[in-house]
């Protein structure tokens, strides 16, 4: 007997899960299809293949800007959120301190609260301090935001490590501080890349936060909402799809990243 | 094994950043929702006021009630939809399994914009599904409730957070021990019975994870109902994003924000409890 004789045949429920599937992807389908309709956004069926809306999106000054704009802030929210979100989770890992419980529950909460929330409540903040809107604290929200994303991608990664080459470095007369550099880091590394490549997905899409901490200068986002403002554009089908390829290019080597480092599936994100 | 040093070292900078931008940042909107606006400036005169607005105007009780709504029914649909493709997956799919997980995961991390724009295409009144009515001839002129209506908020929210509801009961299936389902066969339940008994309980923890993050993020969602929602659809971020806009109103949005934030909160416990009680010992 084969494997596939265990698998009981359930035809309804496969039936179910395609359609499960299909509503998954139809908008998605439909978006990159008529980025290339010579007619525009709507109708049926689309004809009239054309790379019209793309060389017109390529020739769109504000919408490099803002892209420009974007991968300015992600990169800053990853080496930000990195930065506190290994702390936090070498903090939860291996420190007792008091308030330890309160202080992981607020570490991780942007992560469940709706953005509007960290939005104004960051908006309020730097009218407090008197700081001008602008990308900073654009930044700031981000990195607010993500340090949840980073410290529960590293606390998994740390998690995992093998505390053993860590003691035996401690005996054999390292120091802390070499420890960390040449065991805790290099061990870590696959955790930090997978984190990195998801939070700087996630900074490159965010708009919720974003909304209330914008400037002058927009990011790619908020560049497009704002366009949604004045109406649908094909041009806007044609950016939708290019963001589309590349969030699935980098999370497909997110997951094989953090299936790797954590030496087995991921299924564990949401538990 | 690590130092004292070692340990303050590492765990005063995120505490740090914690206090100073998460703590206060609430603390702020906290004292604003205590405060008033007079002459088109934030005053700090302390009242009470505007939870007293909030409980007396019906009109913040209606957004609130039909948010409700919206969030009960995108987590209902999100579970309908999820929770088959998750006993699918992990009972039926067989070899495809991986792969299968994998198509549900990529569009969980892909563009809220992109995902609610595409829609917005989808549904509008010459849009690609009023167009392809038409083509069929199943209607002649454009049908106009698809778009702007409570009904595209659910959708939209319902398509984006479905894949999130389906993880964490793929998970929680995915771990149940096959041999109590084997267990469960011999002694001649069949299969309905062996789903109500034991598959089901067994998921609940994972079900209540996925539909609490589901129910909370659209709670707070204004971005859907601002794309497709029209005037119908208005949900109560909204009316916090114009209190904080337009209107110029501080001191009350910054009310319904404590309240949003309340809610959520008395959830999240809420699920915690009941997962720790619902939990396979």
């Amino acid at each position: 007997m084969t494997a596939s004789s265990t698998i009981r045949r359930a035809p309804l429920l496969a039936l179910y899960a395609a359609f499960v599937f299909a509503f998954i992807y139809l908008p998605i389908v439909v978006l990159v299809l008529y980025s290339f309709n010579r007619d525009g956004v709507g109708g049926f069926p689309p004809r009239h293949f054309t790379l019209r809306w793309y060389t017109q999106l390529f020739a769109d000054s504000a919408m490099w800007d803002s892209l420009l704009n974007s991968l300015l802030v992600a990169s800053a929210s990853v080496a930000l959120s990195l930065a506190l979100g290994l702390l936090a989770a070498l903090a939860l890992d291996r420190a007792d301190f008091p308030g330890k419980t309160l202080f992981r529950r607020l570490v991780l909460l942007p992560l469940i609260l709706p953005g509007i929330i960290t939005g104004l409540s960051l908006l309020m903040f730097a009218v407090f301090a008197g700081a001008q809107l602008s990308l900073l604290t654009v930044l700031l929200g981000h990195s607010t935001a993500l340090v949840s994303v980073a410290t529960t991608e590293l606390f998994a990664g740390l998690q995992k490590l093998d505390r053993a080459q860590e003691e035996a470095s401690l005996d054999l007369g390292a120091t802390p501080w070499q420890t960390f550099w040449r065991i805790t880091l290099p061990n870590l590394k696959l955790s930090l890349i997978a984190a990195g490549l998801l939070i700087f997905t996630l900074s490159m899409d965010e708009i919720a936060v974003t909304f209330f901490l914008i400037g002058r200068d927009n990011t790619l986002p908020l560049e497009i909402w704002a366009r949604l403002r004045r109406g649908i554009t094909p041009e806007i089908n044609a950016i939708s799809t290019l963001i589309f390829v590349v969030s699935v290019g980098l999370i497909v080597i997110w997951y094989h990243l953090r299936a790797r480092s954590l030496g087995g599936s991921s299924q564990e994100f949401l538990e | 094994m690590y130092s004292r040093a070692y340990k303050s070292i590492v765990a005063l900078p995120p505490l740090a950043w914690v206090a100073a931008f998460l703590l206060l940042p609430y603390a702020l909107m906290f004292v604003h929702s205590l405060w008033a606006v007079g002459e088109g400036v934030i005053v700090h005169h302390w009242n009470l006021d505007n939870y007293k607005v909030l409980f007396t105007n019906p009109l913040y009780a209606e957004v609130l009630f039909r948010t409700m709504r919206i969030a009960a029914s995108v987590t209902l649909c999100s579970i309908l939809l999820g929770y088959p493709l998750a006993y699918y997956l992990a009972f039926h799919a067989g070899v495809r399994k991986e792969l299968l997980y994998q198509l549900v995961i990529v569009p969980l991390w892909v563009s809220y914009l992109v995902r609610g724009y595409a829609w917005k295409t989808i549904l509008g009144s010459d849009g690609v599904l009023n167009g392809f009515l038409e083509y069929l001839h199943f209607t002649r002129e454009p049908v106009g409730f698809f778009l702007y209506s409570p009904f595209a908020v659910v959708l939209v929210l319902t398509h984006i957070y479905t894949p999130f509801v389906f993880l964490p009961i793929y998970a929680a299936v995915e771990h149940i021990p096959r041999p109590l389902l084997e267990a469960s066969q011999d002694l001649g339940a069949s299969p309905v019975q062996t789903f109500r008994r034991v598959i089901l309980p067994l998921s609940l923890p994972g079900l209540l994870a996925g539909a609490t993050f589901a129910f909370v993020l659209s709670l707070g969602d204004f971005l859907a109902p601002l794309l497709v929602g029209g005037p119908s659809g208005t949900m109560i971020a909204n009316v916090v994003e114009s209190l904080f806009g337009a209107a110029f109103d501080w001191p009350l949005g910054a009310a319904i924000s404590v309240g949003i934030l309340v809610i959520t909160i008395s959830l999240l416990f809420l699920s915690e409890f009941l997962e720790r009680r619902w939990a396979f010992k």
